[in-house]
């Protein structure tokens, strides 16, 4: 690792947090369709949704929500990395003598800030909405825990496209599907009236263990050995993004 | 290592290909120090290649080359400190204000005092009053200017200028060029690519022809020129080209 890392990391993020500051908009964009979602789900749908409990249905679904946040919000992580490749600035970082992999931790510690950003907004909206826990501290903590590392893992996959794609709708493209998953889990309704395939891929799938975590942390209910599901999932996906992204970097620049 | 007595670039046998297509068979050259040199090809002759992998950007499968005599394969590090890339597209940040692009690229080559060399850059390629605004408000002409002035940062000792003026109209290439000859003058070595026939002529010390991969001529215009029979002396009314023509309506002194 070159001895500029972190300093070089540092400017380069001051750069795309800069970009952010400067077109708010891919915030409001960020957090506008979860938040859509949430008004429709909580104030059309959730009167007929039996979810079994009885704790509002904003509750309820707050913790899908968060997910479907940051699954829209790291499209605009492979928009940014993809305007770089084409923009050649890319080309002119590692031209220069500057630490080579500082401009892709930049990118994704961006897309954490950002995904936080937009996670606090919708947070904030749902509180309006009558969202309340009664978590302590270190439920809340967890809570981040899990959502930062799912956002990394979500991260590493949306470098895939962004240094690889030909187009820029390609490099927004992949998210649809991530923003897809969590209707097929336990996010808006409990699985046990699903069909049975869609109920097997359903609550076998990352989504549900770790919105499943992230309610019973909310509600205050233990949460047994799905937290460690949860966090296995988030671990291992990052794991296996981390390494896909990484050699699609190193075919980059060699 | 005596950098100093060497040629500035010293390519040996360089070659690349893509899958089946092989874009250089075999490229030798040298550059002096303090000259420019340009590299004449038509699109797809290989320029942008060879260009790419002289700034560590690319690995050649044969061949060697050395720039400010650190070898582009085993010392990437040090050919990096040596350099400054322009690629075929201007590498700027739409985003920033012209003063922070060149900022930006002051502080990743760790140079003390970032904001002034900003401010001298500016006054230097007449940016000053742009200085605040942001790129996407720039000309071409303005947006090259500040691409050549980025790579000016921290007095690199060679310069990679590809298709510098591809897309310019008329006035930003003279100013373009204008940049370019100071360079020279200043004992920097440019290495420029160029599809134009003109402009190799205008502003190189040796010109190369690279032709399917490889370089079919290489020499000073005078020594290209004998290539071809003698001269023989007509009289042919001077007639103004439309270059001339469109300069003097506009009112710049070509």
């Amino acid at each position: 690792m070159s001895k500029h890392f972190f300093g070089d990391t540092t400017v380069l993020l001051g750069r795309s947090l800069r970009h952010i500051t400067r077109s708010p908009d891919t915030i409001i964009t960020t957090a506008i369709m979860p938040i859509a979602m949430m008004l429709m789900f909580v104030y059309v749908f959730g009167g007929a949704i039996n979810t079994g409990s009885n704790s509002s249905y904003v509750n309820y679904m707050l913790p899908g929500i968060l997910l479907i946040t940051v699954a829209s919000g790291i499209a605009y992580t492979a928009y940014r990395l993809f305007m770089d490749m084409k923009g050649g600035i890319f080309e002119r970082f590692q031209s220069m003598p500057t630490a080579r992999s500082s401009v892709l931790w930049a990118h994704v510690l961006t897309s954490l800030v950002a995904n936080l950003v937009s996670l606090v907004v919708v947070m904030l909206v749902a509180l309006l909405m009558g969202f309340r826990s009664g978590a302590g501290v270190l439920a809340w903590l967890s809570v981040g825990g899990i959502l930062i590392l799912f956002t990394l893992a979500l991260t590493w996959i949306a470098v895939i496209p962004g240094l690889s794609a030909k187009t820029m709708e390609g490099a927004s493209a992949f998210s649809y599907p991530l923003i897809f998953l969590p209707f097929l889990s336990s996010a808006f309704v409990p699985t046990d009236t699903m069909p049975t395939v869609v109920r097997v891929f359903a609550e076998n799938q990352p989504v549900t263990s770790i919105v499943n975590a992230i309610r019973n942390l909310f509600a205050e209910q233990p949460v047994g050995n799905g937290i460690w599901i949860a966090l296995a999932w988030c671990i291992g996906i990052l794991i296996v993004s981390y390494v896909f992204a990484m050699n699609t970097y190193r075919r980059k620049i060699s | 290592m005596t950098t100093q007595q060497a040629p500035a670039i010293q390519v040996h046998g360089l070659e690349k290909s893509y899958k089946e297509l092989k874009v250089l068979r075999g490229v030798d050259f040298t550059v002096a120090r303090g000259s420019i040199f340009a590299l004449l090809g038509s699109n797809g002759a290989g320029k942008t290649t060879a260009v790419k992998i002289l700034s560590t950007l690319l690995k050649a499968d044969a061949g060697t080359a050395r720039v400010n005599g650190f070898d582009v394969a085993t010392q990437a590090a040090g050919v990096r400190e040596s350099i400054s890339l322009t690629g075929q597209f201007a590498a700027v940040d739409e985003i920033l204000s012209g003063r922070e692009n060149l900022v930006l690229v002051a502080r990743l080559r760790h140079l003390r005092n970032p904001g002034k060399i900003a401010d001298d850059l500016l006054a230097r390629f007449s940016l000053t009053d742009a200085g605040a605004r942001k790129v996407s408000t720039y000309s071409g002409g303005m947006r090259r200017r500040l691409d050549i002035a980025m790579s000016l940062i921290g007095n690199p000792p060679v310069i990679f200028l590809d298709e510098p003026t591809t897309g310019l109209d008329p006035q930003a290439r003279i100013e373009v060029w204008q940049a370019v000859k100071e360079l020279a003058e200043n004992g920097t070595t440019v290495l420029l690519t160029t599809q134009y026939l003109d402009e190799a002529e205008h502003l190189a010390d040796r010109i190369a022809i690279l032709h399917e991969g490889r370089i079919i001529v290489n020499g000073t215009l005078t020594e290209l020129k004998q290539l071809l029979p003698p001269a023989r002396v007509e009289y042919v009314e001077k007639q103004p080209t439309l270059e001339d023509v469109f300069l003097t309506l506009i009112g710049t002194k070509a």
